[in-house]
């Protein structure tokens, strides 16, 4: 009658996904702001940090990434750096034309 | 890692760790998806910088910025559903979800102004007064249309999806004991936040 391996708890509460909430709806308003003021070309580098800090945020808390196993981890970390290959590559094709 | 439950002589066979691998897996062929057309837009803007400020000028920021907030809060909503249900609060998870359906409907209601006040202005793929302008803003608005589109296809998929779990919780097949599925269309439902957090600095906030 018992059952084994239950679907994985998580130990976080309602507040702490509303905090991370807050954080992101603070960043989306940080981006908004940063892109405002003419930072020349540095506007491009600070709107991509912040979203990838944002899509960190997201994946590790509300996709759960930072309770599963290992492998997941593993799993995203190369399927990014893939996505980066694709980018390197082209760029450095593009730039030798 | 598999599990297995004996209840009443019956032997169910689960696997909820496999299950969201799988479903992650399958968000890598989204990733690549979506990341082909970013290669795509990085290129073009590396080439056309200027004319893509210029054509990001008819982009509505406060529009992508509370797009951007809707989507997240239903982001929010979507993981509190799921705690929900972990913690046997059956009403909650479904309202929680609910509301997560009626945030993406209205992601999709601003979208169709939004599209619908380009179209006015005559802007539109082939249209007369697109095709006058530069090819850098051709390019850009061709790149909009079609990654926005895409991005809109998945929020109306989701949607469905989450309707489909809502009424397991309801019927309950999602249960605080087998709630997988409702994970996976959670998964689901952030990778498309994800793909908008990038999609509202690279299209409305380069002027």
């Amino acid at each position: 009658m018992q059952i084994h391996d239950k679907p994985h708890q998580h130990s976080h509460s309602y507040g702490a996904y509303i905090l991370v909430w807050l954080a992101l709806m603070a960043l989306t308003a940080i981006t908004v702001a940063v892109a405002g003021m003419d930072i020349g070309r540095f506007t491009v580098a600070t709107a991509l940090i912040i979203a990838s800090f944002k899509a960190y945020l997201v994946l590790t808390v509300f996709m759960h990434l930072r309770s599963e196993t290992k492998s997941f981890v593993i799993f995203v970390i190369v399927a990014l750096l893939f996505l980066g290959i694709s980018f390197v590559l082209l760029f450095s094709d593009y730039s030798f034309h | 890692m598999s599990s297995t439950e004996h209840i009443a002589g019956t032997h169910v066979h689960r696997d909820d760790v496999g299950s969201r691998m799988g479903m992650w897996l399958f968000l890598f062929t989204e990733l690549i998806l979506f990341g082909g057309m970013f290669l795509l837009y990085s290129v073009y803007r590396f080439q056309y910088a200027d004319e893509f400020h210029l054509a990001a000028k008819e982009l509505n920021t406060i529009m992508g910025a509370f797009n951007t907030a809707v989507l997240l809060t239903s982001s929010l909503t979507m993981v509190l559903a799921i705690i929900a249900i972990q913690r046997d609060q059956k009403a909650l998870s479904i309202l929680l979800q609910v509301i997560t359906i009626f945030l993406a409907l209205f992601f999709l209601v601003n979208k169709y102004f939004e599209w619908t006040a380009k179209f006015h202005h005559g802007i539109y793929p082939g249209s007369e007064q697109l095709l006058s302008k530069s090819s850098g803003e051709i390019l850009f608005f061709g790149l909009y249309y079609v990654m926005t589109g895409l991005h809109g296809i998945h929020v109306i998929v989701g949607m469905f999806l989450i309707a489909v779990m809502t009424r397991m919780t309801r019927k309950d097949i999602i249960t605080k004991d087998s709630y997988v599925r409702l994970e996976n269309a959670g998964l689901y439902w952030h990778l498309v936040d994800i793909i908008w957090i990038f999609l509202f600095p690279l299209f409305y906030l380069i002027t």
